[in-house]
């Protein structure tokens, strides 16, 4: 049985023409079976090594590079992957704080996940929305200005 | 022409070419620039930054990646550089176990090396701040490798050495900054990941991070071992190693150069060398007992009476009972009488002689004398007849000569690589490499065959054909190459005859008419055949999968043509190369162990080739060819023939179908083997003499690329076991045919005046790296890689096309026995096991028998894979565990035939192919039940 989906393949593949080599597109592979699967299964890597044309080495070489992937499924993601920025002016704006709430309110530490699959907060690296400090990542998509005290607002959004 | 560049190297002026790099214009010059990750024979990488130098600009460049610049000017020993090589090894040691593993065994770790040598000195410290992040430091789940990677510095020629030298790609980097380290596919532990134990990492390893464990003494200096050059004794590969020799016992071996392999090694060449040093070597002569007649099979597994004990080897208390010890006069006499009594009472004819492919030119060409001279009869062959008998057959008929026609190297100057019936990568692991480099640099390789070969990763083209349907899919590719005007019709003119039968066969194969046959779109075979048609150059490899079939001269038949007609002959990079198997399969074959010809394949038949050898061997010979390895034994078990002499051969295992050989053997009046162990065959002997293994000896031994090189003698033959070239001298003086030499040099130089293609050759010219034969200029010359760019070896100097319709395997498939049969080897092991199933290593990496087949058909039939099972033919049945495969077809099963408990050729077919008399291996009718 393959762990990837014939339409996850089709995505995999369909990156080839964008790129020099096959290699290229390894990045891309892995975001694409993080984003649906939550993690990434080491059968995975074995998988998209073979429609690369690599050894499973050299994706598993790549993968680990980034803290990005998880490979663990007792360590997967929750439906939203919620980052918290740590940058300076998120900082001196009380991000610390929006941390703390979001991890006592969900009972999780930062990179962890809750019971219920739905959120995993974690700490992320400046994320260069400085302007509207404190602010977090909500998967992909930036909100500026999340205070301690809009903390219940964000998880009542999120876990609906 | 390329321009010279001029350049200053620590003031000293320097001309190199364009493109070469600061370190190798500064070696070639000797100066010597310190490296940890560079290795001339990978990909320059300028991680580790030790070879620093300076050239004026702000950095300092790495000299193993930087490129010479016309008017550059070179420091390597500046204080600046000096100071910036010394804070780097600092570093490095900081948290390096100071000895580390391979500083304490063989005490070359090359970090602490360079620290010594910059006097920064560590007090000894194993315990060092981990850098593994929680991981375990230590992995020792390989049976050959150690891991430690605290002692690794990350200069990637693991990874380089398992990516661009063995092509394996098992090694790669995980994590990033400190905790960055060496991991084996998906961070599994080296003993269960895809590794296949080459040894190439540790081997290329600079630090203690991968060493090789000790196999039987414990790894000590070089300086405190004698290094004896010598070549590896397994397959056809003969590749070049150095045996590390302390205390009388072997204690490593290493890749030695050479322009065949290049310093390359498998896991049988440099890990399985202790079987000579094996409990059970016969060291005494054995004459069996009288009240073991008549004779018959003495151990349970020969027998096939029950389950024999577990282990893989002949259980000597079940068998030497049977025996008692001799001297070597009484066992030697004993042979001589019953030969002569033999002779006297029936004839010469009903004598006949095994000899073996693993022993060297030297015992070949003196055991066929003895046969012929003393003995008067041609019967004398060996397993060459059980592997390409009928390749070379097909070779002689068609090109006038059974050898390649091109090195198995020059794949990478090949445009298109065919390779068929081969399983490179389990049966010439080293070839496969290069098979595998040249893939990866562009070399189109189009893989056929039933049963998914490894190499077919590598592929470009991967065709499962049907079992058996290679003259169809050939004649199909012909038919193409021909009806699309992709043939090389100025060669087919001036360099071959036939073509027009040959287009007149191949017309009806059209792919279409083909496609149903052998399981292959057509279009598939249109685009193949175009590729091949408009390369510009092709070889073709091939190995059993063509020549074991009762039609596997047609199948090489098929083969020849289509590198006739597309010209791809006589040039770089094309050409024919049947893999040879054994280590020594080409040159016993040179040497004359075959029934039809005289040393150099000149035909027994011939009056005036009779005559020369009878003037140089004193002796009348008998003008009518012998008999082949399975006719022998059919004559044996006929009563025809009565009396044997078996050199190092086992046909007990190799011979195709197991019960008739076993009733052959013990039909036999007298039988004597000379042979390192007790095998299965020496069972039914009525004396057996203790023979020297390939490490105890010197002799020549020539290789798959024509290749003659020289094994040396690295160890003391065990008790009274006796140099085989020695046993056969006095044999013969015994039967009243005296031969004496001083030595194997002396052998050979009779062997090679003999010849037209060794003629010139001798121990001094051969050297440390052999000579391809012929080499007419021996003293400055390696040898003609490439054969027959003028015409060939044929009465009219031409080519012969030998068109081939298709024709089915002797025993199809039916309702009772539904499955096909292939049988085969694999990597860790060596034909009838008797070296390799004695070798602690490969014995313990692949302990027992197996069958493959398709995960479907064991579904179908309710069979979990690990499951044991019974696999019947119509000549008997064995049982062993089967395992799903998708590398097998659905209806085929795959059993490799090393495994005496579980012998595969029990099962297989005698129906012999009428050219090459070689039995048909790969195909046979078989059930398989719970």
């Amino acid at each position: 049985m393959s762990v990837l989906s014939e339409d996850m393949k089709q995505r995999i593949l369909s990156y080839l023409p964008r790129y020099p080599s096959k290699q290229a597109v390894t990045l891309p592979a892995l975001h694409i079976v993080q984003d649906e699967l939550r993690y990434v299964p080491l059968e995975a890597i074995r998988e998209i090594a073979d429609l690369l044309d690599l050894s499973p080495a050299e994706v598993h070489d790549t993968l680990t590079f980034y803290r990005f992937f998880r490979t663990d499924e007792k360590n997967k993601l929750g439906r939203t992957r919620l980052w918290v920025c740590q940058g300076l002016a998120c900082q001196l704006r009380g991000c610390d704080a929006t941390l703390a709430r979001l991890c006592n309110t969900l009972k999780i530490k930062p990179g962890q996940t809750t019971a219920d699959g739905k959120i995993t907060v974690e700490a992320a690296e400046c994320i260069g929305v400085c302007e509207g400090a404190p602010a977090v990542l909500i998967n992909d998509e930036a909100r500026p200005n999340v205070a301690e005290e809009k903390v219940e607002q964000l998880i009542a959004e999120l876990t609906q | 022409m390329s321009k010279t560049l001029h350049l200053t190297i620590d003031d000293r002026p320097v001309r190199v070419s364009p493109g070469t790099t600061i370190w190798q214009a500064a070696r070639d010059h000797g100066i010597d620039i310190p490296v940890l990750c560079h290795d001339p024979k990978m990909t320059p990488v300028g991680v580790c930054r030790m070879c620093v130098v300076d050239i004026g600009t702000r950095v300092l460049a790495a000299a193993c990646v930087r490129e010479c610049e016309d008017g550059m000017v070179v420091r390597t020993r500046s204080p600046r550089v000096e100071q910036q090589r010394r804070v780097l090894l600092e570093w490095l040691l900081a948290d390096h176990p100071v000895p580390c593993e391979r500083e304490k065994t063989t005490g070359d770790c090359e970090l602490e090396f360079l620290a010594r040598q910059f006097g920064i000195v560590k007090s000894s410290c194993d315990a060092v701040a981990s850098r593994q992040n929680g991981a375990a430091r230590i992995d020792s789940s390989s049976r050959v490798i150690a891991v430690d990677h605290q002692a690794c510095i990350l200069c990637d020629r693991c990874i380089r050495a398992c990516d661009e030298i063995q092509c394996n790609e098992v090694i790669g980097r995980m994590g990033r900054g400190t905790f960055t380290r060496i991991a084996f596919d998906l961070n599994d532990p080296m003993g269960k990941s895809t590794c296949v134990s080459c040894g190439e990492c540790a081997a290329a390893c600079p630090t203690g991070a991968l060493t090789h464990k000790p196999i039987t003494l414990p790894l000590v200096p070089e300086s405190q071992t004698q290094a004896i050059d010598s070549v590896c004794p397994y397959c056809g590969v003969g590749c070049a190693l150095t045996y590390h020799v302390f205390n009388n016992t072997i204690i490593r071996a290493e890749g030695r150069d050479n322009p065949g392999s290049e310093g390359r090694l498998c896991v049988k060449g440099r890990y399985g060398w202790d079987y000579a040093l094996h409990h059970q070597r016969l060291t005494k002569p054995l004459i069996r007992r009288p009240e073991f007649y008549p004779k018959g099979p003495l151990s349970r597994a020969v027998k096939e009476t029950g389950p024999s004990k577990p282990g893989g080897i002949v259980d000597y208390d079940e068998v030497l009972p049977a025996f008692r010890e001799a001297s070597w006069d009484e066992a030697l006499d004993l042979v001589a009488a019953n030969l002569l009594r033999i002779k006297k009472e029936h004839g010469p004819g009903a004598l006949a002689g095994f000899g073996s492919a693993k022993c060297s030119n030297e015992e070949a060409y003196l055991f066929q004398k003895l046969i012929r001279a003393a003995l008067g009869t041609n019967n004398v062959d060996h397993c060459t007849r059980l592997c390409h008998a009928s390749s070379v057959a097909a070779l002689l008929e068609c090109i006038g000569s059974g050898a390649v026609t091109d090195v198995f190297g020059h794949i990478r100057h090949a445009e298109v690589a065919l390779i068929t019936g081969s399983n490179t990568t389990a049966n010439h692991p080293v070839a496969a490499t290069f098979f595998k480099q040249a893939a990866k640099r562009g070399t189109k390789l189009i893989v056929v065959d039933p049963r998914r070969p490894a190499i077919a990763d590598f592929a470009t083209w991967y065709c499962r054909i049907k079992p058996g349907s290679d003259v169809a899919f050939y004649n199909a590719i012909m038919h193409v190459l021909i009806y699309e005007g992709l043939i090389d019709e100025e060669y087919i003119q001036n360099h071959t005859e036939n073509f027009t039968e040959l287009r007149a066969v191949v017309e009806k194969y059209a792919p279409e008419y083909v496609s149903p046959l052998c399981g292959i779109e057509a279009p598939t075979i249109r685009e193949i055949a175009r590729t091949i048609g408009r390369s510009k150059s092709m070889m073709i490899f091939w190995g059993m999968g063509i020549s074991q079939h009762t039609h596997g001269t047609d199948n090489a038949r098929c083969l020849i043509a289509l590198c006739l007609l597309t010209g791809n002959i006589g040039r770089l990079g094309t050409g024919l190369h049947p893999l040879r198997g054994q280590n020594n399969v080409q040159g016993a074959s040179d040497a004359g162990l075959i029934p039809m010809v005289y040393p150099d394949y000149q035909p027994v038949g011939s009056e005036a080739v009779r005559q020369k050898f009878e003037a140089a061997w004193k002796a009348p010979l008998d003008p009518k060819p012998g008999l082949t390895v399975v006719e022998i034994m059919a004559a044996a078990l006929r009563g025809d023939i009565r009396g044997m002499l078996m050199m190092g051969e086992n046909p007990f295992l190799s011979d195709p179908n197991v019960n008739k050989v076993r009733q052959a053997l013990a039909r036999l009046d007298f039988l004597a083997v000379q042979d390192i162990f007790l095998t299965e065959t020496a069972e039914f002997a009525d004396v057996i003499l203790p023979a020297s293994s390939f490490l105890e000896k010197t002799g020549t031994y020539t290789n798959t690329d024509r290749r003659v090189q020289i094994g040396r003698k690295v160890l003391d033959p065990p008790g009274d076991a006796r140099l085989d070239w020695q046993i056969l001298c006095d044999l013969s003086h015994r039967l009243g045919y005296p031969m004496h030499y001083d030595s194997p040099e002396e052998i050979f130089a009779e062997f090679a005046d003999l010849t037209t293609n060794y003629r010139g050759l001798n121990y001094d010219n051969l050297g440390a790296t052999g000579k391809v034969w012929p080499c007419p200029k021996p003293m400055t010359s390696d040898g003609t890689l490439v054969l027959f760019g003028e015409g060939f070896p044929t009465p009219t100097g031409k080519g012969k096309f030998v068109p081939c319709e298709v024709a089915p395997a002797d025993e199809l498939p039916d309702d009772d026995f539904p499955f096909i049969l292939n049988t085969g080897r694999i990597l860790e092991h060596w034909h009838t096991g008797t070296m390799t199933r004695r070798a602690s290593i490969l014995n313990d990496l692949k302990p027992g028998p197996f069958a493959e087949a398709h995960p479907d058909d064991l579904a179908r039939l309710g069979i979990r894979s690990g499951e044991p099972v019974t696999v019947r033919s119509r000549r008997g049945s064995i049982r062993l565990p089967v395992l799903a495969s998708d590398s097998v077809t659905r209806g085929s099963i795959f059993i490799p035939f090393h495994f005496r408990e579980a012998a595969a050729n029990v099962l297989t077919n005698d129906a012999l192919d009428p050219f090459g008399k070689i039995p048909e291996f790969k195909f046979c009718a078989v059930k398989m039940e719970r």
